[in-house]
């Protein structure tokens, strides 16, 4: 049979009841969709859902179950982005604790 | 570009080429679906391979994509609901053969 | 994930994950978001034009299709044959991915899913629900599926087939519902209001 099976296969598990919620995105949620689209869009090409996707499914098993759906696309987006050199991982985090000091967020 | 190899109605086996070939990475085919024999429903198109775009490649060579209808019942031993019940999954060529 | 085992609630699993808005990502995105708009990746205007952009996307898209096929049987046919082309018709780009739009009949119920991620034809159907993209639907649709009607209030009798169509792969999905009877004089506008977003997944008849 195949190898181990990724985490996001899950056609046939149990899970339980579905649970019936409608959902609803903050800003930076729908700010996350827009800049996939941005990034994926024909003018930009530096992302594809492929590419997304496959992030998504290399998070590990415990950012996959923990993360929102747009979180998901965010940590992806950020690993991939690295892997291709648009920016680094220093960049990032000074970035992350830049915005950590403006918005008065603690460490 | 691969030339397309089934027509509607053909039947097809669900290659598992993660086994078979030892392909990583991110693929389509679902497990559940894997080993399974299903009828062609439509030719989609032809379409890069995700196993290729998903690491920055070009697709190439792109694989025409069908519609494959399976028999819940074949899909599942304990299937819970009526033996009309059908499963259609999108497959990439190069994960199907003649069955 | 393998075989799920544990002792607490699912459901309140997902309430929490939806309320608890975890701010450490949130920094996370808004730190990519600002940094590629420093790089000059994209404007602060492109990402605002990609959000008035998603508010054009609804149900009601999908919606104007179904009652426009149910009024024209010429429409309806095409639309069966080429979903992406018949979107156009209707004033809606699905920008490169292929529409597939599924019949339901006296005989045939469908329902649509995507078992890997959450693929769903937003540009018709404006952003998918949580549940769709919840591990229980995706999981279980496809291994149970009248079970899974039956949790939204949808029972499909016997004598009709329960198809599950999967979203594997480059296709986007959408249901056509059957028309209901005593509908004959109703008009397109009318008829359109009746068709509801878990009609045009599947999850409900209409």
């Amino acid at each position: 049979m195949s190898n181990e099976r990724g985490y996001h296969d899950v056609g046939g598990q149990d899970f339980g009841p579905v649970p019936i919620v409608e959902g609803e995105y903050q800003l930076w949620e729908r700010r996350v969709d827009a800049m996939m689209r941005m990034l994926s869009s024909p003018g930009v090409g530096l992302m594809k859902f492929d590419e997304l996707r496959r992030g998504i499914e290399t998070l590990g098993e415990d950012a996959y179950a923990a993360e929102p759906y747009y979180g998901k696309w965010a940590r992806s987006l950020c690993k991939i982005l690295i892997e291709k050199g648009v920016l680094t991982q220093d960049e990032l985090d000074q970035k992350i604790s830049n915005l950590r000091s403006e918005r008065g967020l603690a460490e | 570009m691969s030339e397309a190899l089934f027509n509607v109605g053909d039947r097809v086996l669900v290659r598992d080429l993660q086994a078979e070939e030892g392909v990583q990475g991110h693929v389509r085919a679902p497990v559940y679906c894997r080993g399974l024999i299903g009828k062609v429903e439509r030719i989609c198109g032809v379409f890069g391979q995700p196993e290729s775009l998903a690491y920055g490649g070009d697709g190439a060579p792109k694989q025409p994509l069908y519609r494959v209808r399976f028999s819940m019942s074949d899909v599942w031993s304990d299937y819970a609901g009526e033996a009309a019940d059908h499963i259609d999954i999108e497959v990439y060529q190069h994960w199907l053969r003649a069955a | 994930m393998t075989t799920h085992s544990h002792d607490h609630d699912h459901s309140h699993d997902a309430i929490e994950a939806l309320d608890t808005s975890n701010s450490d990502t949130a920094l996370v995105a808004d730190a990519l978001r600002l940094m590629l708009i420093e790089k000059g990746i994209f404007s602060a205007l492109d990402i605002q034009n990609q959000l008035e952009l998603m508010e054009t996307r609804s149900d009601r898209n999908g919606a104007s299709m179904i009652a426009r096929a149910w009024l024209d049987p010429a429409y309806k046919q095409a639309m069966l044959k080429n979903g992406t082309q018949a979107a156009l018709d209707q004033g809606f780009d699905t920008k490169g991915t292929p529409l597939v739009v599924l019949e339901n009949t006296e005989d045939v119920h469908n329902v649509i899913v995507c078992t890997l991620c959450s693929c769903y034809p937003v540009t018709l159907l404006g952003p998918s629900p949580e549940w769709y993209k919840s591990t229980a639907y995706r999981g279980r649709v496809v291994r149970d599926p009248r079970s899974v009607l039956a949790e939204f209030g949808t029972e499909i009798s016997n004598a009709r087939e329960v198809r599950v169509h999967d979203s594997t792969a480059d296709m986007r999905y959408m249901i056509m519902p059957k028309r209901p009877k005593g509908t004959e004089v109703m008009s397109e506008a009318d008829l359109a209001a009746m068709i509801t977003r878990n009609g045009l997944i599947g999850v409900a008849e209409l």
